[in-house]
């Protein structure tokens, strides 16, 4: 029977949680909805384990739908790059339903519980669906379920505070823009070659050559991602969102959201686009690098004076997409290496950081920082995570957070630049200031007298826990993500591509080496 | 045991250790004798592991890779060995005078203190038997973060500021620089291993040479090199047994040692040499040396001009590895040992005066000499061997830093040297001279204390002993400086051949 399925995986991994979310709705009861969602999001969370077993050693599967063979047909496609965001997802979405689970019944009214864990399904599957499938106009539909559901899932905080209605709106303006850019660049993509296979698209462009539609459709993609992933300036519609949002969603979107739009913003810049046309690479390194920078230390100074620990942590969610952006815009192995490798340890740590501030809000009601004085004696193993969580925030060793630093020097140093270097570590000691405000409140002011708040429950501390474990095991022994990072960095970077690279920049030895690693 | 086991053991005990004393919260007496065995235990393996490395046994351990190609390795060496005996051994005395002060003052949350006391202890241990940069780097970040609770343990305004300024600066200069140099060395040199003679010659440029040490130099903030030195005088707010801990043992001497480290093992004496890279180094310490002695002097505080003549001490060394010169190395590697003895006698003492008097202030200390003649006794005899005066160990150390200076023709460095002797004189001993000299009878009736024995009026014996071992090793060690010679001198004499003019004590 498994063995039967064995082909079919590529599909179920969106089927299965798809198939769920109907389910969910109609049964109603909220015990069987949450035990339905989290069969499904577990299931979709080993199909993704076995997918990037699979692929691990820079194999492609290709599953065509219907039987209708690429490019006439929808193509799933998985390879060692999104593999591995496939697996962040679905692993995080996996974590967040036994969290979410007690959290939102403080936070969300009980009768709509069975819609929230709908919605939940349909966000997930979304970001699943962008991420594996092979066709454009696919990528476009699934960001749609995707998006929609989120911006339903962020207006579920209205039950504690209405602000949340303006930040789902802002969202929903900023989101569909983005989207409806999105679209258009495909639309003229379409035009010039009329495909939509993301593999064929590539071909194509190479004999269309530098032409102004290109050009601009390049622009539309970049910016319509651009919006979707919060690259500096175009993150405003995201700290409220974080911060108004139930935290259990807080946790999720953090977590991989911004993710799955790099992903795509990756996968249109190399295997669409393939750095063929100078346009590109010159708005790697004149645009994306230069708001990169900006993001780094204008979001993290932002962070320092925040008084909502959820607003502080949505800042520090900006800036750490700007240390990914930066890698990427490096346009070299070794930093798109750092760009992936941090995705998934960012995703891992702020999905930490954010459940741990879950915690907070189940237990005090509250996440700002003048109510959490004293609170690492009543609540200490949610402070002990979120000082672990913090840490590797900066990027302390032993945390993930010092092995993305790593990557990252390393690329600025490959790039020649002692510049970039010291503005990596410059604005990660930012990053010391706004992690340290939370630490001293929480644990060297004095207790307000008479106030006792209990630890948050257990299963929403071991989910959070996991998280921290994953952010220190990793630390601790990053070969498993650094190969499949270096592979999937590989994966993107095809043979015309490191031509492209290698015409760039003819002395960078990295290059020259392909991806030894 | 096997190198591994043994390697593990001093890592992980003290670590372990720190269940235990959790676990005891509620029974101070079996938790200080858990805290008491873990150190005893631990020197008794490292004095096995010394044994070892004298017979020639080859001491390493790998763990596992980290980062493709970068393993949590160890490898125990001369000058590791040095500074783990001088950590684990000055632990045990630490943590006697540690129980005689936490209870003489009443102090609060005394098991987190021993906790992270035994998590620094354990840091410690891995900074000294790391086998390459990248180990003794995380080692390093995690002695930092153990020693930031010690250091605002009084939770007041005061520590809670001192205890910043120390965490910023200890973690600002080691992301900041000693991380970028790390990862520009992996990225020249593809290696990170320690090895004599070094690993970086052709494989950079040697105009970049300055660039490159001055980022390990100012990132090694633990060292308190001039201007990154702000967090020593910062983290006196600390209880006294930190201040030992931070200013004899572990922090102070982490730093140091690694700045020996990286001199010898990834630059190499012999290409600084060649280079020059090394010289603005030697001037910007011996700056460092006389500027701090003369802050010392206009210090009042005395645990804070203690920790002025820290930062000025310290510069000693990182002034031995700038000369590029065996003997250099020879006395920067010998101070380590000389100052920790000295200096932790000073602290322990003033730790004393604070416990029996709750007196902080120089000017407040006429004629307590009198009142407790044991501590001011050690504290003569730690601020002599400080002086450098025969015989005490500091003398030694000394010695060999003007040999090196005198080896390579450095004359004003010599000058530095012996004028900063000068200054030490100036700051150390009127303390004492006070405390005997000075004052009529205390005017806060000491003496009529229903207790006092002929006016002798001693902190508790737990804070009183250890301050006259240490102050009796002090003398020890001018004995037995010979063995450190003969430990230190295949690091610093790679080839085996002894210069003129060096000769054994």
């Amino acid at each position: 029977m498994l063995s039967a399925l064995q082909p079919h995986l590529p599909i179920l991994q969106v089927l299965v949680p798809f198939m769920a979310a109907p389910l969910v709705a109609l049964f109603g009861n909220r015990q069987i909805a949450w035990t339905l969602a989290f069969i499904a999001t577990a299931v979709s969370f080993a199909i993704s384990a076995a997918l990037l077993a699979q692929v691990i050693d820079g194999s492609v599967i290709s599953y065509e739908i219907g039987g209708w063979a690429p490019p006439w047909g929808i193509e799933y496609r998985v390879d060692a790059a999104n593999a591995f965001v496939l697996l962040i997802v679905s692993f995080i979405g996996a974590l967040v339903l036994p969290y979410a689970r007690a959290s939102i019944e403080k936070e969300i009214t009980k009768s709509t519980h069975t819609y929230f864990y709908t919605c939940y399904l349909l966000c997930f599957t979304g970001l699943l669906g962008v991420t594996i499938t092979g066709d454009a106009f696919n990528v476009f539909v699934f960001l749609e379920i995707s998006s929609l559901s989120t911006y339903a899932l962020v207006a579920y905080g209205a039950d504690r505070d209405k602000r949340a209605l303006t930040a789902a709106y802002n969202y929903l303006i900023m989101g569909t823009i983005g989207a409806t850019f999105f679209v258009i660049g495909l639309g003229y993509l379409y035009m010039v070659t009329g495909t939509l296979n993301i593999v064929d698209l590539g071909e194509r462009l190479s004999s269309v050559g530098d032409t102004r539609t290109v050009r601009v459709a390049f622009v539309f993609i970049f910016i319509g991602m651009g919006l979707k992933l919060a690259m500096f300036p175009m993150h405003l519609w995201l700290p409220n969102a974080y911060t108004f949002a139930p935290s259990a969603v807080t946790a999720f979107l953090a977590a991989t959201a911004t993710k799955v739009a790099l992903y795509v913003l990756l996968r249109f810049s190399f295997t669409v686009f393939k750095l063929e046309i100078p346009f590109e690479a010159l708005t790697f390194q004149y645009v994306v690098m230069p708001l990169a920078i900006a993001a780094m230390f204008a979001a993290s100074f932002a962070a320092v004076f925040q008084g909502n620990l959820k607003r502080l942590l949505a800042y520090s969610s900006v800036a750490q997409v700007g240390y990914m952006l930066l890698g990427i815009s490096f346009l070299s192995h070794t930093g798109l290496t750092a760009g992936i490798i941090h995705l998934f340890n960012h995703a891992v740590t702020k999905g930490a950081l954010f459940m741990a501030v879950g915690c907070i809000v189940y237990s005090v009601g509250s996440a700002r920082l003048v109510d959490l004085r004293g609170i690492g004696r009543q609540m200490p193993w949610t402070m002990a995570a979120f000082v672990i969580g913090g840490l590797s925030l900066i990027g302390v060793p032993l945390t993930v957070g010092f092995i993305s630093k790593w990557y990252l020097i390393q690329a600025a140093l490959e790039g020649g630049s002692l510049v970039f270097a010291g503005l990596i570590v410059a604005s990660s000691l930012i990053a010391v200031v706004y992690i340290w405000r939370v630490v001293e409140t929480a644990y060297l002011e004095p207790n307000p007298p008479g106030r006792t708040y209990r630890e948050a429950p257990l299963s929403m501390l071991l989910p959070t826990w996991a998280l921290v474990a994953a952010s220190v095991y990793f630390g601790v022994n990053s070969e498993l993500t650094s190969s499949a990072a270096s592979q999937a960095a590989s994966a993107l970077l095809d043979s015309t591509t490191q031509t492209q690279m290698l015409e760039l920049f003819p002395t960078n030895p990295e290059l020259n080496e392909g991806d030894a690693e | 045991m096997t190198p591994d086991l043994a390697i593990a053991l001093t890592i992980f005990m003290p670590a372990g250790a720190t269940l235990l004393l959790a676990l005891l919260d509620k029974y101070p007496n079996a938790r200080e004798t858990v805290s008491l065995t873990t150190a005893a235990t631990l020197f008794l393996v490292v004095m096995a592991l010394f044994q070892d490395l004298n017979a020639g046994v080859v001491l390493t351990s790998t763990w596992f890779n980290v980062l493709p190609g970068l393993p949590l390795a160890f490898e125990i060496e001369p000058l590791g060995m040095l500074f783990a005996t001088i950590a684990s051994g000055l632990w045990i005395v630490t943590a006697v005078y540690s129980i005689g002060y936490m209870r003489g003052n009443k102090e609060k949350h005394q098991t987190r203190f021993y906790i992270c006391f035994a998590i620094a202890i354990s840091a410690s241990m891995g900074i000294a038997f790391a086998g390459n940069m990248f180990t003794l780097f995380i080692f390093y970040e995690i002695l930092t973060l153990s020693t930031y609770p010690l250091v605002a343990h009084k939770e007041t305004t005061d520590a809670r500021r001192g205890a910043r300024t120390y965490l910023g600066i200890l973690i600002g200069t080691s992301i900041g620089f000693q991380l970028i140099a790390i990862i520009w060395t992996w990225a020249a040199a593809g290696t990170l291993d320690f090895s004599v003679g070094g690993i970086l010659r052709d494989k950079i440029d040697p105009t970049l040479l300055p660039f490159l040490l001055a980022l390990y130099a100012f990132g090694i903030g633990k060292a308190a090199l001039m201007p990154f030195h702000r967090w020593l005088p910062a983290a006196m707010v600390a209880p006294t047994p930190v201040s030992a801990l931070l200013h004899a043992v572990a922090v102070v001497k982490a730093g140091v040692f690694t700045m020996l480290k990286v001199g010898v093992y990834i630059f190499g004496i012999d290409l600084l040499a060649e280079t020059g890279a090394s010289e603005w180094l030697m001037w910007l310490a011996g700056f460092s040396i006389i500027a701090a002695s003369i802050v010392a002097m206009t210090k009042d505080n005395l645990k804070a001009r203690l920790a002025y003549s820290t930062i000025s001490q310290l510069s000693y060394i990182t002034l031995g590895m700038a000369l590029a010169t065996s003997l250099g190395v020879m006395g920067g590697a010998m101070h380590i040992a000389m100052h920790a003895m000295g200096k932790i006698t000073l602290f322990m003492c003033a730790g004393a005066i604070y416990v029996a008097t709750h007196k902080t202030e120089i000017s407040e200390m006429d004629g307590l000499g009198r009142a407790m003649p044991f501590t001011y006794a050690a504290f003569l005899i730690g601020a002599l061997s400080i002086i450098g005066l025969p015989p005490l160990g500091g003398s030694w150390s000394k010695y060999y830093l003007m040999l090196g200076a005198a080896d390579t023709g450095q004359l004003v460095m010599i000058g530095v040297f012996m004028l900063s002797s000068l200054l030490n004189i100036a700051y150390l001993l009127p303390v004492v001279a006070r405390g005997f000299y000075l004052g009529g009878r205390p005017a806060h009736a000491l003496s009529a204390a229903p207790s006092s024995r002929g006016g002798i009026q001693e902190a508790p014996i737990w804070c009183v002993v250890p301050p006259c071992l240490t102050a009796i090793g002090c003398i020890l060690l001018f004995f037995y400086a010979g063995d450190i010679y003969t430990l230190i001198e295949p690091v610093a004499f790679p080839a085996g051949t002894l210069p003129e003019g060096a000769s054994l004590p």
